[in-house]
């Protein structure tokens, strides 16, 4: 869900939420567990000036698929658990700090069966996993919400702003989109099109190759001037050793928090990435201050157990997750079904 | 985070001694740490374990180098074995016999290919080829588009028929854009194709449809440097559902240490044979499996001092030699101790440059061929033990039996044996202080006779005889020493 100050379109926001409440029904609830204390939050702080707009509902456990098709997992094989968790690129490390933690808990409960093993699995994944803070920031009040998506090249940038954007369309958002991406061939053309398939609004370059940090500038001033709920910045993406491009970055947020606070900023990781996810995250939050990761591709085979590591070391939420091409094919991250999809639990 | 493993070699490095043989402890603490290296780097698990084992496997039948300590000959082993997984020597582009050669790209989303093609078509381009590019990506938004700013950056034409954004038969536009190409004479054809999951079995049989409508000469598999596991699984689905002929990596520039191109080799056994290392058109390059396999591992520092300490015990070795030879107790056994030293450090160059003499000479170490060195080797191999300590009973049936063992002719073992002796005499008088490098020089006083017939010969060029050769490059010329008269009356 976000927040939005009353005096703007109350009414049609209320339609939301009755509109919305069928997909409630039908579909898990997936970013519930944050809900109440967020609420507590902001009837304290400004208590008649936001209302709530409810978000649609996503279920994503398609995204998240089981890693023990191979082995048999019993109490014998425990060490086979630390093989099957680095290919799902957890890292030795953290498969090394799992494996023993399950030895642990599994000796306390006195598990012993597979189901009973994969419960304790399941359960302490899901408890290392669990943050208060995976839901996007859209509750400040301090309209319209900047989220700025970075991330290195061919990561899915361009395409999970499209997904979200659409998203926070349908339910009720107004959305602009900054094409701060004046690097890569038609990139500005790829958002575009997302523009037009999710009804925001689109800030284009003035002129081929214009200054990035100048794309954001103009796009925050559209954005107030026409009254959107949200700003959505897209960035080049860029490999976190290029220090040029990176300064970059620094001056597009720069310029950005000159006229509005950024509420978030989204570091889009491939699922398929390795160990170097843990050095993009590292470097992309020194210079752009990450607030959360949108992990895609997840509709492939790679198992994302990367994020495990980065959000235990770097204490970075994994908040969007995106499952495949379509618009629709996103959601948001719940440690418990991710737990669960990976384990292959029921 | 992680120290690297030059760091935590080090750590492992302490406390080792050489030994006469590697033991088996000794290997599997250095492989523990190249096994967690190998996992850092991405490599897939699987690959890991066969190629942990292949390298102990190999590390337990080494003798121990007097140079090395038993972990860094180790990692001499991983480096050796990840470059061979690697591929020796990057293949080229096979061109079709009729153009247009065909090269078709696939991969996954966001693995590059848009951007690769642009730099593959300017690559071909400035090596005299008309490349068209052809944009079968109709799926991703804008993806032609993009295509068709890339074909103008690069200056190559782009053959774009439909608009994409999800619609539109990429089969079709495939099949066209070779007539179309035929027709224009275009001498390579670069098919972009959607970017695609190694589990979406639709797009895979599309992918396989433009391959079928298309013959491609090349299928360039197109991965991302920074991928993780899944490597071997796309790899796998690609290799299957498309077929694949050679790999291209991108993103290199990146500072991911790559260990997907290891899986990938592993896993397909096809060969790599670009990288693509930057955000300009040009950040395009063959790729170096030495080089890699240095990055996968991430210990430059640590290959580096190997490489120092062996070049140091070369050098010890070389002075025994010397000694040898001034002693006059240069053997063929010492001869063929030498080719497999040469062999072992790959390169004749390499021992022929710490040969005393042979500095000057380096432009034409640049001329000898390494395979020949296998023939002397064969030839000294058919020898009993007596014979190479004493070429001088080597008698013509002798000589017949050696030449049939070892494949050659007698002609071939003769002249083996010839310019065997011409060096081992040249290299006692140069061990005596002589300088044979210097023409006019010499140091045979009592064979002075000779030079006269042998000028003429030499002048022949160079000889096929690799001992001859190195003594040739050596400095060390025959017919200015006076000493060809071989003792067996054949040589000269």
């Amino acid at each position: 869900m976000f927040w939005r100050k009353k005096d703007k379109a109350a009414t049609p926001a209320v339609e939301e939420v009755i509109v919305q409440e069928a997909e409630v029904i039908a579909e898990e609830v997936v970013v519930a567990p944050v809900e109440p204390t967020i609420i507590e939050e902001l009837v304290v702080a400004e208590p008649t000036e936001l209302v709530k707009v409810e978000l649609p509902k996503r279920n994503l456990s398609k995204g998240f698929k089981a890693v023990f098709s191979r082995i048999k997992f019993d109490v014998e094989n425990l060490d086979d658990l630390e093989d099957v968790l680095i290919q799902a690129d957890f890292g030795v490390e953290a498969a090394e700090e799992i494996v023993a933690a399950v030895k642990v808990r599994a000796k306390k409960n006195g598990s012993k069966t597979e189901a009973e093993l994969k419960a304790v699995l399941t359960e302490l994944l899901t408890e290392k996993m669990s943050r208060t803070d995976a839901a996007l920031n859209l509750d400040s009040g301090a309209q319209p919400y900047v989220i700025l998506v970075v991330g290195v090249n061919g990561a899915g940038k361009t395409t999970t702003i499209g997904k979200l954007s659409n998203y926070l369309v349908e339910g009720g958002a107004k959305v602009t989109l900054g094409a701060a991406d004046t690097f890569r061939a038609a990139a500005v053309e790829q958002l575009e099109t997302w523009a037009t398939r999710s009804n925001s609004e689109i800030v284009k370059p003035t002129v081929e190759g214009q200054d990035p940090a100048a794309v954001a500038y103009e796009a925050v001033e559209k954005a107030i001037a026409n009254g959107s709920d949200v700003l959505i910045i897209d960035t080049a993406g860029r490999l976190q050793n290029k220090q040029g491009l990176m300064d970059e970055l620094g001056k597009i947020r720069r310029v950005i928090e000159k006229q509005l606070p950024i509420s978030e900023v989204l570091l889009v990781l491939d699922s398929t990435t390795g160990q170097n996810a843990m050095t993009q995250a590292k470097a992309f939050t020194e210079v752009a201050a990450v607030t959360g990761i949108a992990l895609t591709k997840l509709d492939g085979s790679a198992k994302g157990g990367i994020v495990y590591a980065i959000q235990d070391q770097l204490n970075i939420p994994v908040k969007l997750v995106g499952v495949g091409e379509g618009i629709e094919d996103f959601g948001f991250f719940d440690a418990k079904e991710f737990a669960i999809g990976l384990v292959g639990e029921k | 985070m992680f120290g690297n493993l030059s760091e935590r070699l080090v750590e492992t490095f302490k406390g080792l001694r050489a030994k006469g043989k590697l033991s088996a402890a000794d290997i599997d603490s250095t492989l523990r740490e190249i096994r967690r290296a190998l996992l850092e780097a991405d490599v897939a698990l699987e690959v890991v374990k066969t190629f942990i084992a292949a390298v102990r496997e190999r590390a337990l039948g080494d003798e121990v180098s007097k140079a090395l300590n038993p972990a860094q000959q180790v990692v001499q082993i991983v480096q050796e074995e990840l470059i061979v997984i690697l591929g020796g020597e990057a293949r080229r582009i096979q061109f079709a016999k009729n153009p247009p050669t065909v090269i078709m790209l696939a991969g996954l989303q966001g693995s590059g290919k848009t951007t690769l093609a642009g730099k593959l078509a300017l690559w071909l381009k400035e090596q005299g080829q008309t490349p068209l590019l052809v944009a079968c990506d109709l799926q991703r938004p804008n993806a032609v588009n993009q295509l068709q700013v890339i074909g103008e950056r690069v200056g190559v034409p782009v053959f774009a028929p439909e608009a994409g954004n999800g619609s539109g038969n990429p089969v079709n536009v495939a099949k066209d854009s070779i007539k179309h190409a035929k027709q224009k004479q275009f001498s390579v054809v670069i098919v972009d194709t959607a970017g695609r999951l190694g589990i979406d079995e639709e797009l895979m049989k599309q992918a396989n449809d433009i391959r079928k409508a298309t013959d491609p000469d090349e299928v360039l598999f197109v991965i991302d440097s920074m991928i993780g596991q899944d490597a071997v699984n796309v790899a796998k689905a690609f290799e299957d559902g498309v077929g694949i002929t050679g790999v291209v990596l991108t993103k290199l520039d990146g500072d991911a240490r790559g260990g997907a191109a290891l899986s990938v080799a592993q896993v397909t056994g096809k060969p790599i044979l670009f990288s693509s290392t930057g955000e300009g058109m040009d950040a395009f390059e063959p790729f170096y499996p030495d080089r890699m396999a240095s990055r996968i591992l991430d210990m430059g520092d640590i290959l580096t001092l190997i490489e120092q300490a062996q070049k140091s015990f070369d050098e010890q070795e070389a002075m025994v030699m010397a000694e040898k030879m001034a002693k006059d107790a240069f053997t063929l056994e010492d001869f063929l101790e030498q080719m497999q030293q040469i062999k072992k450090m790959g390169s004749i160059k390499n021992m022929l440059a710490m040969m005393p003499g042979a500095g000057k000479l380096k432009g034409q170490l640049d001329n000898i061929d390494e395979k020949e060195i296998a023939h002397t080797e064969a030839i000294i191999r058919a020898m009993t033990p007596k014979e190479r300590r004493d070429p001088k009973i080597l008698n013509g049936s002798r000589r017949l039996r050696i030449a049939k063992g070892s494949g050659m002719t007698v002609t071939d073992v003769n002249s083996l044996v010839n310019r065997f002796e011409q060096a081992a005499k040249m290299m006692k008088t140069m061990a005596k202080g002589g300088n044979p490098g210097i023409p006019g020089m010499p140091p045979g006083m009592g064979r002075a006779a000779m030079p006269k017939q042998n000028k003429g010969k030499a002048k022949k060029g160079k000889s096929g005889n690799p001992a001859k050769r190195a003594a040739e490059i050596a400095g060390i010329e025959p017919p200015k020493q006076g000493n060809s008269g071989s003792s067996f009356g054949l040589g000269g």
